[in-house]
């Protein structure tokens, strides 16, 4: 039984996953979407361009399910463009989770 | 010398041109017309590369936040000046390889300019939101141009430099172009224009310096000034090209450049649609309508005019087309790779040059023929420009 336990142990962090079954494959390409596609108008470094900052100290007022919307729904009438298409909630919500964390924060 | 020695001593001197550090030309002369610089996006550098050489001679780190940048050349095709993100305005000495000057003028930046008789750089400034004009030998600030509108500052976009040592800008948040006439340049004489239209996001200058043309983001259409006639003020032209169709989500916005006009028409993207548009530049009245790939990023005219390249926007940016500017059809589909980003012609047009950001890599074509001819690494590559800039209006 104890073999079995560790055997899973051992196997869990193989193909890992976070809590929403996000692959770390696909959170290295929603880094990268992040940092060169809403850095087109965010900046590769989060600090701002056509839009606003989305570092950690910029999105503290933010509430996760605010920027949640904003990302899938866009801002009608500004640049701001609804991701919804392109991106899944749970993406979505993997993202907002690692940006108020300060995760993509530069140095 | 007999033969032996001849053969080492120029072994030994041909070595030495390969040492790294070596500057370009530093052992021989050489000339810049052509050089250009590639934009390393993600690490703050850029390459300095030969066209006729198709090869990197120089990497130059030290640039700062380069995620969107934009470069200008001095006069004599010399310098490069690198506008970065970060409000970074980087001069960079061509055939040394060396930054000789770099300030962090603004807080956040989009692009420049180069007046007309080389003396003066200007900055186009999202915060604080205006335009900075420098000294081009020292950098020193030579005027400080506030984009004032209803008590706030306006990021500028669309900045260009004009006949008559003028630039001309957009407001982005104002919705107004102005013309600045740096004839005495620590005097700017501004002329506003304003409700031009809602959100300019780019602007280009005909590469006769007559025609400034400012797309809309808020609104169809762009906004267009006759530079010879501003007192006959600002003309709305395409302003109904959406036809009540809905805009796609944009996740880039267009870029307008000079090389826009060919064969007597202006080729420019539609906002949020799959199309280019015709204009003719004779009436500015729509000739045509051009149904492409994707939403079009850069509409670049071959030097001869004779096609037109256009690349296109996330999610559709792995592809670029040929448009033949008599038919106005689509001559040919290419898929250079990952993340294309931007296009650069050789001066007479003999190749181009295309970033594809995520391959890290940079494809040269041959333009007649379209084959690819040779690929050089590069580190998330973006923008290109080459020198033959120096020494054309509006770019």
């Amino acid at each position: 039984m104890r073999s079995v336990i560790v055997a899973i142990l051992l196997l869990l962090p193989i193909g890992a996953a976070t809590g929403n079954g996000i692959s770390a494959d696909r959170t290295t390409e929603l880094e990268h979407l992040l940092r060169h596609d809403c850095g087109s108008c965010h900046g590769m470094r989060l600090t701002g361009g056509l839009g606003p900052a989305l570092t950690s100290i910029a999105l503290k007022e933010k509430s996760p399910i605010s920027l949640q919307q904003v990302i899938l729904a866009g801002r009608p009438g500004t640049a701001m463009p609804p991701w919804a298409g392109i991106l899944s909630t749970d993406e979505v919500d993997w993202l907002v989770d690692a940006l108020r964390k300060g995760q993509f924060d530069e140095p | 010398m007999n033969r032996s020695a001849l053969r080492q001593f120029c072994g030994i001197f041909f070595g030495l041109l390969l040492l790294p550090g070596a500057a370009i030309g530093a052992q021989g002369l050489r000339g810049t017309g052509d050089l250009g610089v590639v934009i390393e996006r993600a690490a703050g550098q850029i390459q300095v590369i030969s066209t006729t050489e198709q090869a990197t001679l120089a990497t130059i780190p030290g640039l700062g936040d380069l995620s969107h940048a934009s470069v200008v050349f001095s006069r004599d095709g010399r310098f490069a000046f690198v506008f970065g993100r970060d409000g970074g305005l980087t001069k960079v000495d061509l055939l040394t390889a060396q930054i000789v000057n770099r300030v962090l003028q603004s807080g956040n930046s989009i692009g420049g300019a180069i007046s007309q008789d080389g003396a003066l750089v200007a900055v186009s400034n999202y915060e604080p939101g205006g335009v900075r004009v420098f000294d081009s030998t020292t950098l020193e600030l030579i005027a400080d141009i506030a984009a004032t509108h209803d008590g706030g500052l306006s990021k500028v976009v669309g900045l260009v430099d004009a006949p008559g040592n003028r630039f001309v800008f957009s407001l982005f948040d104002a919705g107004e172009i102005w013309i600045a006439d740096l004839t005495t340049p620590k005097e700017p004489v501004l002329h506003k224009f304003s409700a031009v239209g809602r959100q300019p996001y780019d602007a280009l200058i005909t590469p006769d310096g007559r025609y400034y043309i400012a797309g809309l983001f808020g609104e169809d259409g762009f906004a267009l000034i006759d530079l010879w006639h501003p007192e006959k003020g600002v003309r709305r032209i395409l302003a109904d090209y959406g036809r009540g169709k809905e805009r796609l989500p944009v996740y880039k916005m267009p870029h307008l450049e000079g090389w826009a006009i060919a064969n007597r028409a202006a080729f420019v993207p539609a906002m949020g649609q799959h199309e280019v548009l015709v204009v003719d530049t004779d009436d500015w009245r729509a000739r045509a309508t051009i149904p492409v790939h994707g939403q079009p990023v850069f509409v670049m005219a071959q030097p001869d005019g004779r096609y037109v390249w256009v690349n296109y926007a996330f999610p559709d940016n792995e592809v670029v087309q040929v448009i033949d500017t008599e038919t106005l059809t689509i001559a040919s589909t290419l898929s250079p790779g990952k993340a294309i980003l931007h296009m650069e012609f050789t001066p007479r047009g003999e190749h181009v040059w295309i970033s594809a950001r995520d391959d890290d890599r940079l494809n040269v074509y041959d333009t007649r023929t379209l084959e690819r001819i040779a690929t050089l690494p590069a580190d998330k590559p973006s923008g290109i420009f080459f020198t033959a800039r120096a020494n054309r209006i509006g770019l």
